[in-house]
């Protein structure tokens, strides 16, 4: 998608650093997403990638820097924020609801759709019955869309790996983002399922116009994927660039291969 | 083979989201309510309805309220005993003060008033987790216990300490007090039960609900898809808390006629429920029932077989009792933390399927 850099810029993050305690985690880290495009992060282990998501959706609070969405510029983000002004994600290690059906999980998803009180809510009656449906319909819109009609059902405690990453970009997307924020969606899995994934991230990128930031550690699905590519490493940025330029950056390279020590 | 859903199709998400989609379900849930309004009033004895069916359908009660708190939201709490105690005596309060109200409203204000305590008492929950809330809530046992024990405004100033529930009346009959009429007690507890049972049922299928497991089952991904865990816990304990304080108030005022809070409301009273919810199934309504069914019956039965047919010894059949629940509390946290109402699930599901499994 060559028109990607014609889009507005939707989340800018400029000069972020990250600390624990002594420990660095991202050191002065800019870089912009543009509304529709498939933005990917990569990077060695320990690089800061998942930091620099938990950044953008709050669940880190940044020491410097600032992070603008959507044209309104914040010091740091608050997790309530991030979801309620359209930032949506998933987790490396699957972070589901296990005790809930599929269904239960994409329609939490969903939560701040809904407005009833507890009181409607106890009745199951008027309003909340209507809200309940309604949401419901666009629940089931999305297990067609990821094809998980026979699990809605099933507890996700005890579904395989790969549909339970299924059911967790299902719960993403039950929120209707317009930034959704994969952290390594394909980790683990064999390479059926992996075009599995692909397909929808391409699909959930063209059909909704959802912009999409992407971890993960298979080269091959970054550079075909991505519009744009971040390298980090230790926190620092090393490249930022379209998929060619960063594949030929001997930089990155180098981080990846590692340099011999004379 | 009776339990088949063959030829059951749902054409809308209306009737795929009801209460019980399965129609052999609902005719199970009339069959009940007919038994326990219409059959059990006529063919029972004062002692079934005063000794066995009241205490159940109390703890029934209390024990949804910590499921809702402790199955739903995972918030461990062994305060029950004592939120137990602020709705008895607030609603003895009530009574005292401004009967005029009726009782029903009586037992709902009270009900409210160990909501907002509830509330207060689950406020660490914000910053603590697991076996420290749970010392957390002790403290709120402890404290709240103390307290009606030692300020004399709660039971006014009565020389014994003991609150006594005065006479009330609804529609005419006496249903607080000693002398009660057994069969009005029994509907008025037994309608109480079946309404918020109903809404319990439907808070946990709805947002609220799944807010609450969401963050039961994974707090920070709650927390990131925008559940306010300060909401979703505080809510909890409030809800909850209102149920443990209605069941407190109907307690007191309905089953005991008169109580003396260590006796009454302490730390064992906590645990029992707590082992109720746990032998009965966590995050269960229907376990809720089951527990406290176990929880109320069993002793009362091994107390007829060893006591009135063994001819053995009472404290005999008290240790047996200590024995099978202590027993019965390791097996399901080990085998099935879900308890009695998984067990039941288990076999309905199987039961669809039966003979032919695949």
């Amino acid at each position: 998608m060559s028109e990607s850099g014609l889009a507005e810029v939707i989340l800018a993050v400029e000069n972020i650093s990250l600390s624990f305690g002594v420990m660095k985690v991202l050191d002065n880290i800019s870089f912009d997403i543009r509304r529709g495009e498939i933005r990917s992060i990569i990077g060695p282990n320990g690089a800061g990638k998942s930091s620099m998501l938990n950044v953008i959706n709050g669940f880190y609070h940044p020491q410097q820097g600032s992070i603008t969405f959507k044209g309104a510029t914040r010091r740091q983000m608050a997790p309530q924020v991030a979801a309620s002004q359209g930032i949506a994600r998933t987790f490396q290690n699957i972070a589901l609801f296990k005790g809930m059906s599929t269904l239960d999980n994409i329609m939490t998803g969903r939560n701040l759709k809904m407005k009833t009180n507890l009181f409607w809510q106890a009745l199951h009656i008027g309003p909340a019955r209507a809200e309940e449906l309604e949401n419901r319909e666009a629940a089931e819109k999305i297990i067609d869309f990821l094809d998980i009609q026979a699990i809605r059902k099933k507890p996700v405690g005890k579904l395989p790996y790969g549909l339970q990453k299924r059911v967790e970009l299902g719960r993403a997307l039950a929120a209707e983002p317009e930034l959704l924020l994969l952290d390594e969606p394909m980790a683990g899995m064999n390479s059926e399922e992996k075009e599995d994934m692909c397909r929808f991230v391409l699909d959930v990128n063209s059909e909704f116009g959802t912009t999409i930031a992407l971890i993960e550690h298979d080269m091959g699905v970054v550079m075909d994927l991505s519009d744009r590519v971040l390298v980090l490493d230790y926190g620092k940025q090393l490249a930022d660039d379209v998929p060619d330029k960063v594949r030929a950056n001997q930089k990155v390279i180098d981080a990846y291969l590692g340099v011999p020590h004379e | 083979m009776i339990y088949r859903e063959t030829g059951q199709f749902k054409a809308n998400y209306q009737d795929d989201q009801a209460l019980f989609p399965i129609a052999q379900d609902r005719y199970v849930i009339f069959g009940i309510l007919i038994v326990t309004f219409a059959v059990v009033p006529a063919m029972l004895n004062e002692y079934w309805l005063n000794a066995i069916l009241l205490p159940f359908l109390i703890y029934s009660l209390a024990a949804l309220g910590l499921n809702i708190l402790t199955g739903y939201c995972g918030q461990l709490s062994l305060g029950t005993g004592a939120f137990m105690a602020v709705g008895a005596f607030s609603v003895y309060k009530m009574m005292v003060a401004i009967p005029e109200l009726g009782f029903i409203p009586l037992v709902l204000l009270s009900g409210l008033v160990t909501a907002a305590v509830g509330t207060l008492f689950g406020l660490p929950s914000l910053r603590i987790k697991g076996f420290y809330l749970a010392v957390a809530t002790l403290a709120a046992q402890f404290f709240l216990i103390w307290m009606f024990n030692k300020v004399g405004w709660f039971f006014n100033y009565s020389a014994s300490g003991m609150i006594n529930a005065p006479p009330m009346t609804i529609f005419g009959v006496i249903v607080t007090g000693p002398h009660a009429n057994p069969i009005a007690k029994y509907y008025l507890v037994a309608a109480i039960v079946a309404v918020f049972a109903l809404a319990a049922k439907n808070i946990a299928r709805g947002r609220i609900g799944r807010n609450w497991m969401a963050i039961r089952d994974m707090d920070i991904a709650a927390e990131l898809i925008g559940v306010r865990p300060l909401i979703a816990k505080l809510s909890a304990f409030a809800v909850s808390s209102f149920y443990v304080g209605m069941a407190g108030a109907l307690y007191f005022a309905v089953w005991l006629g008169s109580a003396e809070p260590t006796e009454a409301f302490d730390i064992n009273q906590s645990f029992l429920v707590l082992f109720m919810i746990i032998i009965g199934g966590l995050g269960s309504v229907l376990g809720s029932f089951l527990g406290a069914a176990f929880l109320v019956i069993m002793p009362i039965l091994l107390k007829n077989i060893m006591v009135d047919g063994l001819g053995t010894d009472t404290s005999l059949a008290k240790h047996f009792e200590f024995i099978i629940v202590g027993v019965m509390i390791i097996g399901f946290l080990i085998v099935e933390p879900h308890g009695l109402a998984r067990l039941w699930r288990i076999a309905k599901e199987k039961l669809r399927l039966w003979p032919f499994p695949y």
